[in-house]
């Protein structure tokens, strides 16, 4: 992946190396090496001890120790993956309803970019902010708010038998339409932000030029407007999916006991049941499933700063 | 577009932002309520606000928290902003494809294999956990954030001022701290609220790499709300949310009137020069 070092004009001083070393290392210690770490004690095995799994290898026994210990390590927590279908129901059913709750994201998200885009330009800056401000509040007490909402004796049932439209009250909460209600809510601004950008630099000219020529505005829509805000749609769905797909805090308090996701099952696994070892794998397994999106999303990223830089 | 707005935008906007808004607006009201049954409007009362004054454990939590943030929001500051000018300003370098993907992999990646990672990390360094462990754990993902928040600013940004301040010999550090910050700064100082609002907010990476006697606000409004809904929880989520929208609203009115600053003394520059 590295890419050749160009002949730099000047060379590289000291100042500009410690620049790039300071991050890196940073990075390298706190983000690169636990990911080894999780890959490692994945090969391990349960053990009753503090820590709770026996040591995959011991560097500091030298070589020959090394290559002993290298025998040892196994495959079975990933068997026992395969075995037990609580995971991979979990791993499918993660993508499933990450998959579902980004498609209604986008059909949320897009008409309120696109009123965004639209409105007077004096309008812009204050919409944008009061898009952003959801962003800053806090995640957990957004959540916590829809608890009251949807049980139910909540204020949405409250609301829809007050109007006579139910007699009995709806069961949301603890439902799996109540985890889409949640991801749809809490990642909204995630999604509405890249596509606000691209609908905003979209050249208003060539919708006049349609509109002259003819074009009816949904046709123009679909021709025109929808084609140059892929990117910004793109963009929207990789931030909307990825974290989605590993979410915790939204399935654990607005879903019921059978709604299964995977960020779920590896906590339960981990302060629940202690097995270290198990969840290790589980998060491994959850990164392969997630590098083919990370990498797309990082690659159209580049792209795109490329084509603006 | 200089026409006005549509009907069908301005109803997109109206339903949209009331969706976003609308539940948190519900929880603010809901704790003023005088009853004790959350969603059962009991008459005006702010006896929870006093009530949390008196509850000892979630103001330790609190404090244990905003602490956390502070420091750790201003470690991440430095960090991604050196991250920033790396991506920015380096050119090209060994090992700038894996640079660029550890700034913005953190930025998509499940809270809960970050939290599992960093502690498998802490223990294998036998490091004991406590505030230090969830402060480094904090600043690593919070770094990214910055990075990204101030490369933007870095981007549309004019070298030549840079370049002019080199030219005339002054060191690389100074031009930095003379000419670079004070232009970028809007961009640190949203970078630096953004990582202390991030750190405020976690609930899932803290609960993984802290220790004993460091538990966060969150992992103790997490731990009550699995009990249910309390008015006492609706208060405390009021005040976060009224902390940080003040923040983020007074911070945005001084970046703009800086701005508006700067673009007056560039003008009164060019002007003198003509």
């Amino acid at each position: 992946m590295d890419e050749p070092v160009t002949p730099p004009s000047k060379k590289r001083s000291l100042g500009s190396w410690a620049l790039i070393a300071v991050p890196y290392f940073w990075l390298a210690l706190f983000f690169l090496v636990p990911f080894l770490i999780v890959f490692k004690i994945s090969l391990s095995q349960i053990a009753v001890a503090i820590p709770p799994y026996t040591p995959a290898f011991d560097l500091s026994a030298g070589w020959q120790a090394f290559r002993e210990s290298l025998s040892e390590l196994s495959l079975e927590n990933y068997v026992w993956l395969t075995e037990d279908d609580l995971y991979w129901k979990s791993y499918l059913s993660s993508v499933i309803i990450a998959a579902v709750s980004t498609f209604i994201t986008l059909l949320v998200g897009y008409p309120i970019a696109y009123g965004m885009a639209r409105s007077p330009a004096a309008w812009r800056p204050t919409l944008l902010m009061l898009v952003i401000l959801p962003f800053w509040t806090s995640f957990l007490i957004r959540v916590y708010a829809w608890i009251g909402i949807l049980k139910n004796e909540g204020l949405l049932n409250q609301l829809l038998m007050s109007l006579g439209l139910i007699s009995e009250p709806l069961t949301i909460l603890n439902t799996n339409i109540a985890v889409y209600i949640g991801i749809v809510y809490s990642y909204l601004p995630f999604l509405v932000l890249p596509l606000y950008a691209s609908l905003e630099r979209l050249d208003g000219s060539l919708l006049e030029a349609a509109e002259d020529l003819g074009c009816p505005p949904w046709q123009a829509f679909w021709k025109i407007t929808l084609p140059l805000s892929l990117p910004g749609v793109i963009a929207g769905c990789f931030l909307v999916f990825i974290p989605a797909v590993g979410e915790f805090v939204i399935p654990d308090l607005l879903g019921g006991s059978n709604t299964l996701m995977i960020g779920k099952t590896l906590w339960v696994e981990f302060f629940n049941n202690r097995d270290w070892p198990v969840s290790s794998a589980v998060a491994v397994i959850l990164l392969l499933i997630l590098v083919v999106p990370i990498i797309l999303f990082q690659n159209q990223q580049q792209k795109m700063q490329e084509r603006d830089g | 577009m200089t026409r006005g707005p549509t009907w069908f935008n301005l109803t997109s906007l109206v339903l949209g932002f009331s969706f976003l808004y609308l539940p948190i607006v519900l929880l603010v009201i809901y704790s003023f309520n005088e009853s004790r049954l959350v969603t059962v409007w009991g008459g005006f009362s702010t006896k929870w606000y006093a009530a949390l004054l008196e509850n000892d454990q979630l103001l330790d939590a609190a404090w244990v928290t905003l602490r956390v943030a502070f420091v750790s929001a201003s470690v991440a500051t430095v960090l991604g902003t050196m991250a920033a000018l790396v991506l920015v300003r380096s050119g090209r370098f060994r090992g700038r494809s894996l640079f660029s993907g550890m700034i913005f992999a953190p930025l998509v990646m499940p809270e809960v294999i970050l939290g599992l990672s960093l502690l498998l990390l802490f223990v294998a360094m036998d490091q004991a956990r406590g505030f230090w462990t969830v402060m480094i754990a904090h600043t690593t993902f919070a770094m990214c954030y910055v990075a990204v928040v101030v490369q933007s600013r870095l981007v549309g940004f004019d070298k030549s001022v840079e370049e002019a301040a080199e030219d005339l010999g002054c060191p690389p550090v100074k031009t930095f701290f003379l000419i670079t910050l004070p232009i970028i700064l809007p961009g640190v100082i949203a970078g630096w609220m953004l990582a202390f609002t991030l750190s405020l907010d976690d609930l899932v990476i803290a609960s993984f790499t802290t220790g004993p006697g460091a538990t966060t606000l969150p992992m103790k409004i997490y731990s009550q709300v699995r009990l249910g809904v309390t008015p006492e929880i609706n208060a405390v989520c009021t005040i976060l949310v009224a902390f940080v929208t003040v923040g983020v609203i007074a911070a945005s009115i001084v970046s703009k009137r800086q701005q508006v600053q700067r673009e007056r003394d560039e003008r009164a520059a060019f002007g003198a020069e003509g």
